[in-house]
C-alpha cells in the first residue's frame, strides 16, 4: 500500500494545475444538451491538443496518441473535478463508438469518423434496444437484408438518446434470419440520420425532459462498407462497447460531491428553526452514505491499482455499476426526504430548492440504475461471471 | 500509487490461513468455548508457532514491528476460520496501547513477553468506546481502581489486563491482583467469551501517555480488528453459500442458476466487497496516523457490520433448512458476525462518532 505518486506524477499533476488555472477563462459556461457549443468544441480542441483527452486515439485519427497511463487519467479526473471544469466532451459516439472503431474498424471507417467525432462534429447515436429486446438484447428484431452493395433495413429502436440531434447512429440489425444461435447473425452497422426512412420520435420521460427517442427504420438503405467487424459478428463487437459504457458509470468522485452537496443542504435546511444536520435521526442516514461513498472511493483505487498493474479483479469490477448507481439514487431520495413538504417543488416554483435538482436526480438515477443493463441483469452478471453460478437452462425451443 | 497488499502482506495471508485451516477444522470448532477450553490453548500455541504474538511489537522488541494494515490481514484469516481463540487483547490492543503510552520500562519489560506469546493481555475497555451500560465504569483513587467493566475480552487465560477508565486513562492490572472478580457471560458466540470484571480498590499499573487520543486510537485498531475478522467470516459464509447453490438441486437444476437465488449471492458480494478496500485504507490511514483515520476507522466497522450482516442472512437463505442447523454449522459464522458488529459499538453508535469526529476536524481547520 503506497499511496503516494512517483515524482513524474505528481509533476504531471502539477502540469494539469497549472493548464486549469491558466487557462480558467476558456472553461465552457454552457456545454450544449444535444449539440456542444462553439465555447465546448473550443474547450475540446485544447485538451486534445494538450493530451488530456481522446489520449488513447492515435495521431493520425486526430487523437493524442499517448501511451495508456491509468495514473495520469486518473489525475485529470481528479484535477478537473477539484476545478470543477469539465473534462471535454461527453457522449456515447466518444465514449463507446470511438474504442469500438479503434478495435474492430477498418482504416478507411477510421479516417472517416474518428477524427470529426472526437472534435464533437459528429454526433452518434446509440441504435441497441428495441420494444422487444432490452435486457435480452440478443432478441433484437430489426431486420437487414442484402441487396447489391448495401443493406436495406427495417424495425424500430427504442430509448435512443439524442437520436433527435445525432448525425450518425451505430446500430445491431438482425442480418442472418436462419442462424441458429441468436447471438449470431446480428451484425454492427453504422448510418447516417438523414438516410430517407428514418423517422425519430421524441420520448418523454418522468423528468420531463426529452431525453430519449424512438426510431422508426422503413427501407433505409445503408452501404455494406458502413458494417464495422464481420458481417454477422456484431455481437462480439457490440460487446466491447458495452464494456466501455459499463466500466464509465460509476464515479466515485461524482458521489462523494454529491454527499457534500447533500451535508450542505441539510445544514441549510430548517424545521421550526432547526436544521437537519442537527437531528441524529436525519444524520445516520446521511453518513451511512457517506461510509458507502467512502468504500466505493477505494474500491475504485483498488481496481484502478489493478488495472495499472494489467490484472483484472473479475468480481469487484463488475459489481461498481450496481454499487454505484444504487448509491446515487438513494444519496438524491436523502435530499429529497430531507426537503419533507419543499420537496414537492418542482422547477422555477417559488421556494423550489436548486431548481428541483435533487428530484430531478431520484428520477434521472433510477433511469441509471436501469440503462445499460438492468440492476437485475446486473446480479445476473455478478452471480455468473463473478461468483460462478450456473446459469439459466436453456429453455425448450417455442 | 499502488492500493493494494504488498507482496509480504499476500505471503502472510496465505501462511496464516493454511496454518488456521489445520488448526481449526470443523471437529475443533464444535469444542469451542466450553468449560475449561476458554483459552483455546492448542490454538494459541499454533499462534505462537506462526509468530502472530509479535506482529505489532517493534523488533527491538524481539517482534516483527509490522502495522495495523498487516494485523488485518491476519485478522480476516482468523474471522474466516471462525478462529476460537484470543487475538484483539494480546497480538493488537497490548502493543498498540503499550507503544503508543507505556513508559521505556513497561515496553522492555512487557513487550518481549507479549512478543513471544507468554504473557497474555485481556481488555477491560468497552465502556470509555461504546457508552457504559448498568452504570458500569471504573474510577480510580489514590492509584487503586474500583467499578465494573463488562464486555472484557480474551480475559481467559490471561496474565493481565489493559483497563480503561472513563478518563481516558489506561492501566494494566495483575489478573491475580486482590480485590478483582471475573464472572464469565454466556454470549451468543461461543468462539470468543466475554466477562464481567468488578474491581474493588485493585492496584493497577498505570501507561503513563494514556489519555483520550491515545484510547481513540485503541479504540479505531479494535473496531478493525474486528471489522476484518466480520470480512473474513462473511468471506466464509458466501463462499459456503455459492458452492451450495452450485450443487444443490432442486426442481431439476442446481437452485445457483434460479434468478432468485443468483441474486441473494450477487447482493450479498456486492455489500461485502467495498468494504474490504475501506478497511484496508483506514488500517493504511491508521499506520500513517493520517487525519481522517479515525472517521474511516469507525466508517469501515459500520459498513462491515452492515454489510456482514446482510451476507450471514443471505447465505443462511441459500442454504434454506438446513443453513440453520447445528449439522452444518454455519451458525457458528453468523454469530461471530453478528457478536463483532455490537463489541465497541455497533453501526448506528458508530456513524454518530464518526459525525462528530468529522465535525470537530473540520472546526480545527
Amino acid at each position: 500500500m503506497d499511496l503516494s505518486y512517483s515524482g513524474e506524477h505528481e509533476s504531471f499533476r502539477r502540469e494539469v494545475q497549472n493548464f486549469l488555472a491558466e487557462n480558467a477563462r476558456a472553461i465552457p459556461k454552457h456545454f450544449g444538451v444535444n449539440r456542444p457549443t462553439a465555447e465546448a468544441v473550443a474547450w475540446q480542441r485544447l485538451l486534445i491538443e494538450r493530451g488530456y483527452v481522446a489520449r488513447g486515439v492515435p495521431r493520425r485519427y486526430g487523437g493524442a496518441e499517448c501511451p495508456p497511463d491509468i495514473m495520469r487519467a486518473q489525475i485529470l479526473g481528479e484535477e478537473f473535478a477539484r476545478a470543477r471544469a469539465p473534462l471535454g466532451l461527453v457522449n456515447q459516439g466518444i465514449s463507446m463508438f470511438v474504442p469500438t472503431l479503434l478495435e474492430w474498424g477498418t482504416e478507411a471507417q477510421k479516417q472517416d469518423w474518428i477524427a470529426r467525432t472526437i472534435r464533437g462534429e459528429l454526433i452518434w447515436c446509440q441504435g441497441y434496444s428495441e420494444p422487444g429486446a432490452g435486457s435480452d438484447l440478443a432478441s433484437l428484431r430489426t431486420f437487414a437484408v442484402e441487396d447489391g452493395n448495401d443493406f436495406i433495413i427495417n424495425g424500430q429502436k427504442i430509448w435512443t438518446t439524442t437520436a433527435h440531434a445525432a448525425d450518425m447512429m451505430f446500430a445491431l440489425v438482425r442480418t442472418e434470419l436462419e442462424a441458429k444461435n441468436r447471438y449470431r447473425g446480428i451484425t454492427y452497422i453504422c448510418l447516417s440520420m438523414q438516410t430517407p426512412g428514418i423517422e425519430v420520435r421524441p420520448l418523454r420521460t418522468m423528468t420531463g425532459a426529452a431525453e430519449f427517442n424512438e426510431v422508426f427504420l422503413t427501407d433505409v438503405r445503408v452501404p455494406k462498407h458502413q458494417v464495422i467487424g464481420a458481417r454477422g459478428d456484431g455481437w462480439r463487437v457490440s460487446n466491447s462497447t458495452l464494456k466501455h459504457e459499463r466500466g464509465m458509470l460509476g464515479d466515485p468522485h461524482a458521489a462523494l460531491a454529491r454527499i457534500r452537496n447533500l451535508l450542505g443542504l441539510m445544514a441549510d435546511e430548517t424545521v421550526d428553526g432547526v436544521s437537519a444536520i442537527e437531528l441524529p435521526v436525519w444524520r445516520d442516514r446521511a453518513m451511512r452514505l457517506q461510509g458507502r461513498a467512502l468504500a466505493m472511493k477505494y474500491h475504485a483505487m483498488r481496481l484502478l491499482t489493478a488495472a495499472h498493474k494489467g490484472e483484472d479483479l473479475v468480481l469487484p469490477r463488475l459489481i461498481v455499476k450496481l454499487q454505484a448507481t444504487e448509491l446515487n439514487h438513494q444519496i438524491a431520495a436523502l435530499a429529497v426526504d430531507v426537503m419533507g413538504e419543499m420537496g414537492l417543488l418542482y422547477n422555477d416554483a417559488a421556494h423550489s430548492r436548486a431548481g428541483g435538482l435533487w428530484q430531478k436526480r431520484l428520477m434521472f438515477d433510477l433511469g441509471m440504475i436501469i440503462g445499460g443493463g438492468t440492476a437485475q441483469i446486473q446480479r445476473n452478471i455478478i452471480a455468473e461471471r463473478g461468483l460462478g453460478l450456473p446459469r439459466e437452462p436453456k429453455m425448450a425451443k417455442l | 500509487m499502488d492500493f493494494s497488499l504488498s507482496e509480504n502482506q499476500l505471503l502472510l495471508q496465505e501462511q496464516v490461513g493454511k496454518a488456521v485451516r489445520c488448526l481449526v477444522p470443523m471437529e475443533r470448532l464444535r469444542r469451542a468455548g466450553q468449560e475449561g477450553d476458554r483459552f483455546a490453548a492448542d490454538v494459541w500455541e499454533g499462534f505462537c508457532d506462526l509468530g502472530i504474538p509479535g506482529l505489532l511489537v517493534p523488533e527491538r522488541y524481539g517482534g516483527h514491528g509490522l502495522g495495523l494494515l498487516d494485523a488485518v490481514v491476519v485478522a480476516e484469516e482468523l474471522g474466516r476460520c471462525a478462529t476460537p481463540c484470543a487475538f484483539l487483547g494480546s497480538v493488537v490492543a497490548a502493543p498498540i496501547a503499550l507503544i503508543e503510552a507505556g513508559s521505556p520500562e513497561q515496553q522492555a519489560t512487557l513487550l518481549p513477553e507479549i512478543a513471544l506469546g507468554t504473557l497474555r493481555v485481556g481488555i477491560a475497555v468497552s465502556e470509555p468506546l461504546a457508552g457504559a451500560r448498568h452504570d458500569a465504569r471504573i474510577h480510580v483513587r489514590n492509584g487503586l481502581l474500583t467499578g465494573r467493566s463488562l464486555f472484557a475480552v480474551d480475559v481467559a487465560g490471561a496474565h493481565r489486563l489493559l483497563v480503561a477508565d472513563h478518563a481516558g486513562g489506561l492501566f494494566l492490572v495483575d489478573t491475580l491482583a486482590r480485590g478483582l472478580t471475573m464472572q464469565y457471560l454466556e454470549t451468543v458466540d461461543c468462539t470468543r467469551q466475554a466477562f464481567e470484571i468488578v474491581f474493588d480498590e485493585v492496584p493497577a499499573d498505570p501507561l503513563p501517555g494514556a489519555g483520550p487520543p491515545v484510547l481513540e486510537r485503541l479504540g479505531d485498531t479494535l473496531r478493525l480488528a474486528l471489522a476484518a475478522d466480520i470480512l473474513g467470516a462473511s468471506g466464509h459464509m458466501l463462499r459456503e453459500a455459492v458452492a451450495y447453490a452450485g450443487t444443490r438441486q432442486q426442481f431439476g437444476r442446481p437452485i445457483g442458476s434460479f434468478q432468485a437465488v443468483k441474486h441473494l449471492c450477487a447482493d450479498a458480494a456486492a455489500e461485502l466487497e467495498p468494504g474490504r478496500a475501506l478497511l484496508w485504507y483506514a488500517a493504511h490511514a491508521f499506520d500513517l496516523a493520517l487525519q481522517d483515520s479515525h472517521v474511516c476507522a469507525l466508517h469501515a466497522k459500520a459498513y462491515l457490520s452492515e454489510a456482514g450482516r446482510v451476507v450471514a442472512r443471505n447465505a443462511v437463505e441459500v442454504h434454506g433448512g438446513i443453513g440453520i442447523t447445528d449439522e452444518l454449522g454455519l451458525h457458528y459464522w453468523f454469530k461471530r458476525i453478528n457478536w463483532s458488529a455490537q463489541l465497541y459499538g455497533g453501526p448506528t453508535a458508530l456513524r454518530e462518532q464518526a459525525w462528530l469526529a468529522q465535525a470537530s476536524l473540520e472546526q480545527s481547520r
